[in-house]
């Protein structure tokens, strides 16, 4: 292991919320909530003001909306994610050349290359000035810094002083930092690891330190046992690696319970569709297959595949053959694991005339509203559902960035059945006033997603 | 029932009649072909419940009858006949054709049994064949065939008056044409999805006649049905399918954006160039055109693998352009095109492009006509 704390670790704050409320000054300081909007959608990113209500990532927005009732709900707006992620991704870049982007909001750097001499006193002071730079490419932009002697302790350290912190973890006091943590800060220690190790006595880190390596590699295989011994004790020795050459791109999640309810198992499907498509994105890839993976309760694992006729990066076009896909499977007793995945990768992607609605609607899998909601008396039910293919309606999805003739920019701050109301201001403006519109008002356009990244 | 007949039409009707047999048929007699021999001449019809295709012809009828044979047998046996008069007869249970010294002897199935095909619907209107021949070449290059999307294999066809809009998209490109045509009733009004695939046979087997009937069954009145008959050197085919369900996407307001840019090339050789470019692009991936005052430089591959690249004398009004398409897609538009010259509109390079045909370099576009295209993203 390296001596100096040259390995860092940048997560931006909040970011998909942090960015809305950068470009909608009337949300800076509120609760803002980013992900599916419709009845089956999950939370993908809560802002600071939201999580005091107790609103996180990955829980289902039926539940945000039960804690956080007066948030402001906001479909992700992914190309102006990525254009920020690029931005922060290129500050990143001029430190060193072995960057490793995780997602949108995080990356490893290895400085070991370009300050093979620094020590912890420098390399605060290169995180504090990313951090500043961050801010200023972004508009405001606020990222945790955590800098180490490996990926472990560095991705630990950013957490530690979260939000808009930066921590340097001085070398040699890696095992004091990390022995009462919960073993849940160790990657790859997911829920069904930790119910494992609380089975052996295990919670925080320097408990699973004292437990022998035989002992581990018994309860978690070979390959799983032995790299959870080494990164109890803070041995990592894991690179920092800045290209792979990638064959498909896959997220699973193992559930502590196997799970029979396919209402839940949509919601986990399209959340794993998100990861795996701000993963292709991030990478700057697409693919043309897409694949579920089922492992049921008794270990038997099915795959099963479906492939587009162009190569696709869209969480939409994704989530919609990865339903599908679901909806094929027998999950009948209970699913332990579940993946997304896709492959036959590309480095260009046919977008389609319609940003994807269409796909999503005419094969009848487009969200539809809830149907464990509490009915509204007053609401026709049926006529949103209707499979339809409203898709100028179903662009004007909260959040979206709307551009009219006479007012300018603005977003959508709600629509209905037969009218849209927009919110008129910028990043650079103050909070704007809001007007209503007919849905079909010509002055009235969608732009965002008209930018080229 | 015995009659003789020519060859050739035999062949070319029974083809036409055994197009729309199903290969798995829900019921047996539905892979029957109905032949059916009367003073009139000869009907050969096929019917899988969704559409209906009977070809008349003339012939040598000797006892009137009715027989149902394997419709995919019989078009194998026809297309293989020497060049001789065919003659063809009932006998109890079997019917026997005769072509020169070649003589062959098929099941029949219960008649009976065979469901009657649909009534034509009232003749709406009528359009000259070669005008709805070319039309459709136009609209079906953007229809889907992706059977996973059913509502995009269709093309939507909307009358008002003396005008016919047909569009279709298969999300990733659009096509838009106006053609006129000559209605029974001059405030007609309909609207239709109608299966490409059988708008493309349709045109396909009536481009050679002069006038093609259109037949749309008034909306509310039941099972949406629209009927083509035409008529063919001296016999005529008839077709009747279900319309499609569902609400077609708003094409026709993809194709308002005011352009940013405007380009003519020749279309024969940028056809040629094209072709030349892509082969090097594989599996689809771009063929980037850059469009500068006086040229467009078409480009495809990669640093590691093979690479072309090809300049054309074009005409750009607008800001120079870097744009990528798949090179199979832009084929398509630029094969139904129809026009010596191809005006390109285009607004950002990750926008759809607006083709269309032109009589001249720098003329007016012919928008009877127009293909939109997206393009493709690159990374990197």
């Amino acid at each position: 292991m390296r001596a100096t704390p040259t390995v860092l670790h940048l997560d931006l704050d909040a970011f998909y919320a942090s960015v809305e409320q950068r470009d909608k000054p009337s949300l800076r300081g509120r609760p803002v909530i980013v992900g599916g909007v419709g009845g089956r959608g999950v939370v993908a990113t809560a802002s600071y003001e939201a999580r005091a209500f107790g609103v996180q990532s990955a829980i289902p927005m039926a539940e945000a909306r039960r804690r956080c009732p007066h948030a402001a709900y906001l479909s992700p707006r992914f190309w102006a994610y990525r254009a920020a992620s690029d931005l922060v991704m290129q500050q990143l870049r001029q430190l060193s050349p072995l960057v490793e982007p995780l997602s949108l909001d995080e990356a490893f750097v290895d400085l070991a290359a370009t300050y093979p001499d620094a020590d912890g006193d420098d390399v605060t002071r290169i995180g504090h000035d990313l951090r500043t730079r961050v801010r200023d490419v972004t508009g405001g932009l606020t990222a945790s810094v955590g800098a180490a002697t490996s990926k472990l302790m560095a991705k630990i350290a950013s957490d530690l002083d979260k939000p808009d912190g930066l921590v340097v973890v001085a070398p040699g006091t890696e095992r004091r930092l990390l022995a009462a943590m919960p073993v849940r800060v160790i990657p790859g220690v997911g829920p069904a690891t930790e119910a494992r190790l609380r089975r052996l006595g295990a919670q925080t880190v320097a408990q699973v330190a004292e437990l022998s390596t035989a002992e581990l590699v018994r309860e978690l295989g070979r390959a799983n046992g032995s790299a959870l011994a080494r990164l109890a004790l803070g041995w990592d020795e894991r690179p920092v690696v800045a290209e792979r050459e990638t064959k498909s791109v896959s997220v699973e999640d193992t559930f502590a319970s196997d799970i029979t309810d396919p209402a839940l198992l949509h919601a986990i499907t399209l959340q794993l569709a998100g990861r795996v498509a701000t993963r292709l994105q991030t990478a700057r890839l697409s693919g043309r297959t897409i694949t579920v993976k089922v492992r049921l309760h008794d270990f038997r694992t099915h795959t099963r595949a479906a492939t587009l006729p162009a190569p696709t990066d869209s969480m939409r076009v994704i989530r919609t053959l990865a339903h599908r896909l679901l909806d094929e499977s027998d999950t009948t007793g209970g699913v332990r694991l579940l993946g997304v995945g896709v492959s036959g990768l590309a480095d260009w992607v046919q977008d389609d005339l319609f940003d994807g609605t269409l796909s999503a609607a005419a094969t009848g899998t487009i969200e539809h509203p809830d149907a464990t909601e509490p009915a509204d008396p007053n609401a026709d039910a049926n006529a949103d559902v209707d499979a339809d293919l409203d898709h100028e309606r179903a662009s004007y999805s909260p959040g979206a960035d709307v551009q009219h003739t006479a007012h300018g920019p603005g977003w959508v701050w709600g629509a209905g059945r037969n009218s849209v109301t927009v919110r008129f201001e910028t990043a650079n403006t103050p909070p704007g006033p809001v007007h209503t519109f007919a849905l079909d008002d010509p002055a009235l356009h969608l732009r965002g997603s008209t930018i080229a990244h | 029932m015995k009659f003789r007949v020519d060859r050739d039409r035999l062949a070319e009707s029974v083809a036409w009649a055994a197009r729309s047999l199903p290969a798995r048929p829900s019921v047996p007699v539905l892979a029957g072909l109905l032949i059916e021999a009367d003073s009139g001449g000869l009907q050969l019809s096929g019917f899988d419940y969704e559409t209906s295709a009977r070809a008349s012809l003339a012939a040598e009828v000797a006892d009137e009858g009715r027989a149902l044979v394997s419709g995919r047998l019989l078009a194998d046996i026809c297309r293989s006949l020497p060049a001789h008069q065919v003659e063809m007869s009932l006998e109890g249970q079997r019917v026997t054709l005769v072509c020169g010294s070649s003589r062959f002897t098929l099941q029949t199935m219960p008649v009976e049994d065979y469901p009657a095909l649909p009534a034509m619907p009232d003749v709406s209107g009528t359009v000259p064949a070669d005008s709805f021949t070319g039309a459709v070449s136009q609209a079906v290059a953007a229809a889907g065939r992706d059977d996973m999307l059913p509502l995009l294999t269709g093309v939507r066809v909307e009358i008002s008056g003396e005008q016919i809009i047909m569009m279709a998209t298969d999300r990733f490109r659009a096509s838009l044409v106006e053609l006129t045509w000559s209605p029974a009733r001059p405030d007609a009004e309909g609207v239709a999805l109608v299966p490409a695939r059988v708008l493309a046979d349709t045109a396909r087997a009536v481009a050679a006649g002069t006038d093609l009937d259109v037949a749309l069954a008034p909306l509310g009145s039941g099972d949406g049905l629209i009927g083509f008959q035409g008529s063919v050197d001296d016999g005529s085919r008839r077709t009747t399918t279900r319309l499609l369900d569902g609400e077609f996407p708003r094409v026709q307001q993809l194709f308002a954006s005011e352009p940013t840019s405007t380009a003519w090339v020749e279309t024969a050789p940028f056809v040629e160039a094209l072709r030349r470019v892509a082969l090097v692009a594989e599996r689809n991936t771009a063929v980037r055109l850059s469009f500068e005052a006086d040229r467009v430089v078409l480009e495809a591959g990669s640093g590691d693998e093979a690479q072309a690249t090809e300049a054309l004398p074009a005409h750009l009004r607008g800001e120079p352009l870097l744009i990528g398409f798949n090179p199979t897609y832009l084929l398509d538009g630029l094969g139904v095109l129809s026009a010596p010259w191809c005006h390109l509109a285009f607004t950002q390079p990750t926008r759809p492009v607006s083709m269309a045909g032109c009589a001249e370099d720098q003329g007016e576009p012919n928008l009877a006509f127009r293909y939109l295209l997206m393009p493709l993203r690159t990374h990197g």
